[in-house]
């Protein structure tokens, strides 16, 4: 706990896909135009085995994918709100968590809006302008355990954070776009 | 199936996408690329519709009227090679003429390809936002000669690299 309360991002200092404790299996990645991704997804029961198991796919299909730094539930065809995200890698991060997967996540607070442009691998010839909080405080529970966390985060992983908040809301970055002309043909592939 | 390039521009009003759209479907023209702006009270469309006859989508859009509208065939997309590094420029400043042949003939010297530019004038100032691909290590080149252009033409100018991140 938090000095104030709250359940604090402490539990994910120690959190480690290993505490899932199956074995994660490589799943397809769905892309748009697909039901499943503009469906808002189900809260889940973090402690559900099915859950637990979906958690570790995510980390698993997360894995294999090059320059993957987050994975959203429908992104594997799963209408549920459980995410993983990884930026420790990236040269945007700021603040980083390591890896962890949340369930049932809500953005409680967001400021330091700016614009960036994303792309998403269910979406994977476009880009588009986005704007985004720099800094969010997210509140979930973690799979298995189904401690309640409190994270505050900043930067990439922020920016991680509402992108696969959205996918578990049904919305990809294409909701979100900027205008009329925010929108570009991806040719550069990671 | 047919590929046809199309340009529609009339006096910007209410419905005209709404009445060319429906034109064009009509005949079964399937719309896929397109990009449409009103450019000083203009309204220009340009489409790749795949479908029907240059013909047949040339007398459907005949009836309406104010707009003048080109047809024609087209070779459907290449297998497009890989693209180069994206890049953003703008370039502001007093209008005169020559700066879009300037910046552009910079950007081509390179072996730089457009996939977007916009210009507008509003009042006195110039403003040219363009997206380019650009050969592998070939921005700081181009950074340094934009900026000799720019010097010549007294206009600012920025290249910056087009970022992003996928998620």
């Amino acid at each position: 706990m938090s000095p104030d309360g709250l359940p604090s991002s402490d539990a994910l200092a120690d959190w480690k896909p290993d505490v899932l404790g199956v074995e994660g299996r490589v799943l397809p990645v769905v892309t748009a135009p697909a039901e499943v991704l503009s469906r808002v997804g189900a809260e889940v029961d973090p402690a559900d085995p099915e859950i637990v198991q979906l958690a570790a796919d995510l980390v698993a299909t997360m894995r294999v994918s090059p320059g993957c730094v987050g994975l959203a539930a429908p992104q594997v065809g799963v209408g549920a709100q459980v995410f993983v995200v990884d930026v420790t890698q990236h040269p945007k991060t700021a603040t980083s968590h390591g890896t962890f997967v949340l369930c049932n996540a809500r953005v409680v607070e967001a400021s330091r809006w700016r614009p960036g442009r994303e792309g998403c691998m269910s979406v994977p010839d476009l880009t588009g302008d986005v704007k985004r909080a720099g800094r969010v405080v997210v509140e979930a529970v973690l799979p298995g355990t189904g401690e309640a966390v409190r994270l505050t985060t900043d930067a990439f992983e922020a920016r991680a954070l509402q992108h696969e908040i959205d996918h578990c809301a049904g919305k990809l970055f294409l909701d979100r776009v900027a205008g009329a002309h925010a929108v570009y043909q991806r040719k550069v592939y990671l | 199936m047919n590929e046809l390039a199309i340009t529609v521009i009339g006096p910007d009003r209410t419905g005209i996408v709404a009445d060319v759209s429906e034109a064009l479907a009509g005949v079964g023209a399937n719309l896929s690329d397109s990009t449409m702006t009103r450019l000083r009270g203009h309204f220009a469309m340009t489409l790749i519709c795949t479908g029907p006859s240059a013909a047949d989508v040339e007398k459907a859009l005949e009836p309406l009227s104010g707009l003048l509208a080109t047809v024609r065939a087209v070779e459907p997309e290449s297998e497009a090679g890989a693209g180069g590094e994206p890049y953003l420029v703008s370039v502001h400043g007093a209008d005169r003429l020559g700066i879009v042949a300037a910046v552009t003939r910079v950007v081509a010297d390179v072996g730089g390809n457009i996939t977007d530019l916009t210009t507008r004038l509003t009042g006195p100032l110039y403003v040219l936002i363009a997206e380019v691909e650009l050969p592998a290590d070939s921005a700081e080149d181009l950074a340094v000669r934009l900026a000799e252009a720019a010097d010549e033409l007294g206009v600012e100018v920025t290249l910056r690299r087009a970022e992003s991140d996928v998620l």
